[in-house]
């Protein structure tokens, strides 16, 4: 299978301190990659290193073949922030036809794309107007409507009720299902079951790149959240080792 | 740039617009009124043998001086608003071009320009009987045009303006000078050496000569036409400027 992203030594540093430090990892496609870590531990950078927003200190980042941030690669990835980057003063269904119309899309997309994040009884009204999830929804609609190739979604579920969380990640398999590559942070470990692979990072490094089974298998507990306090209590015991030493 | 996206970007602003009513009712009816005091202010003054009335003189220049001012602070804020909500960085993502967006700006504003400017004008010229030789339609022209050139000092500025403090700072640093040193208040050939210096590379001068030109030709004169075309230079330049300042990639 090919990789629809390749991490090779990315190094990045924000504001003289150092946030990603040397992560080396694929993502092949057609799946759903969880990248999970707590608050602050560089997923954020790692998403806007992926759509070429951030200015990376050294290594390679390679997204569908081409350098990350290329200019053929707009039209290919689709990207949601992490607060939603939607117009305020605009309706949910004008947000919608403006981003289709970036992509070359028409009206007719843009209102199936409010439809299918469940906004379509909003869709006449001001995003300002909405709730926390709800414009979060919006800002997915704009995302998913010119049908990219790889989404990368920087905490899509935040928000939502338990049911349209479970709609939404049933949709993001099915997306997946015909093709499309997802990579969607969370620093919620309960998804983590949901995607068909796991890459956990921790203060600027990757400690984790499998599959939920085989890091269940590898820590011998099932309860992910578990399983990775383990891994990083090994990883820490680890580096305390070669300090001690 | 791409016509469709520039297109939908100049329809989005403009959409914008028209959801914020007490925006759209300020630029409307703020400068027509702002003349209505200038009126008054200059009603019994005499008029200066062989010179036009005061209010002529100043409401004329006025004219092409709103939309420059109000403009300007609308684009700062505007700009600012799309890298503060996320939605500057999400468009870079896009195909957009930064060309799309600035001119799209530049449109969207100058349209807004062109109905402010011309409802200012037909309160001037029929109710306070505003006297020009020339054509009122070529005022207008003047202020979209001034409008513009303040929508794309505007978007240059915002590149250097973190906070909406900071961008109403550069509100004084670029309108102040240029409404001083316009000849509104000194005509430009009477001011000292250097200030006439500093006054020839200042775009506004040249916006206000124009409508002095049309104040007292009744034809377009070259001068008008001259002084309009670097008003329009100084416009594009300050956009392709603005371009150049803005990265897709920062920090």
């Amino acid at each position: 299978m090919q990789d629809a992203i390749a991490l090779r030594d990315l190094v990045v540093d924000r504001g003289g301190r150092r946030v990603l430090s040397g992560i080396n990892a694929t993502v092949p496609c057609g799946t759903v990659t969880g990248l999970l870590g707590p608050s602050g531990s560089g997923k954020t950078t790692l998403l806007r290193a992926l759509v070429g927003v951030q200015v990376v200190t050294a290594g390679a980042v390679t997204v569908l073949g081409h350098p990350a941030g290329a200019a053929q690669l707009r039209r290919r990835v689709g990207y949601l922030t992490q607060t939603p980057s939607v117009y305020a003063d605009l309706t949910v269904r004008e947000n919608a036809r403006y981003f289709a119309a970036l992509q070359g899309r028409g009206a007719a997309q843009a209102d199936q794309a409010v439809a299918d994040v469940g906004l379509r009884a909003a869709a006449g009204q001001l995003v300002a107007t909405l709730s926390g999830g709800q414009r979060s929804r919006a800002a997915l609609a704009c995302t998913l409507v010119g049908d990219p190739e790889l989404l990368v979604l920087d905490e899509p579920t935040v928000g939502q009720d338990p049911v349209l969380r479970a709609e939404l990640w049933a949709r993001f398999h099915a997306l997946a299902a015909a093709g499309t590559t997802l990579l969607i942070s969370s620093h919620v470990m309960d998804e983590a079951a949901r995607c068909d692979r796991l890459l956990l990072i921790r203060e600027g490094r990757l400690i984790a790149n499998d599959t939920p089974a085989a890091v269940r298998a590898a820590t011998g507990v099932d309860d992910l959240e578990e399983a990775f306090l383990r891994m990083i209590q090994a990883v820490e015991a680890g580096t305390a080792g070669q300090e001690a030493s | 740039m791409n016509p469709r996206i520039l297109a939908a970007t100049t329809g989005r602003i403009l959409r914008q617009l028209r959801h914020d009513r007490r925006t759209v009712a300020l630029l409307v009816v703020v400068p027509a009124a702002l003349l209505t005091v200038v009126y008054y202010m200059y009603v019994d003054q005499p008029t200066p043998p062989g010179q036009p009335a005061p209010f002529d003189r100043i409401a004329l220049v006025l004219l092409g001086f709103f939309p420059f001012i109000i403009m300007f602070l609308v684009t700062s804020i505007a700009m600012l608003r799309e890298r503060t909500s996320g939605t500057l960085e999400r468009l870079l993502t896009t195909p957009l071009g930064k060309l799309d967006l600035l001119f799209g700006y530049g449109i969207a504003f100058g349209l807004a320009a062109v109905v402010q400017a011309a409802v200012a004008a037909a309160v001037a010229y029929w109710l306070f009987d505003l006297d020009t030789a020339g054509s009122s339609g070529l005022v207008i022209l003047i202020a979209a045009v001034n409008a513009v050139l303040a929508v794309a000092l505007g978007l240059l500025c915002s590149a250097f303006a973190r906070t909406e403090f900071q961008a109403v700072q550069f509100m004084p640093v670029v309108v102040a000078p240029q409404l001083l040193l316009c000849g509104l208040f000194v005509p430009r050939t009477e001011m000292a050496g250097w200030l006439q210096a500093v006054s020839d590379v200042l775009p506004l001068s040249y916006s206000v000569e124009a409508l002095q030109e049309i104040g007292s030709n009744a034809e377009p004169t070259a001068t008008m036409w001259r002084d309009l075309a670097i008003v329009g230079g100084a416009a594009v330049l300050a956009l392709v400027l603005a371009a150049a300042t803005l990265r897709r990639r920062s920090g």
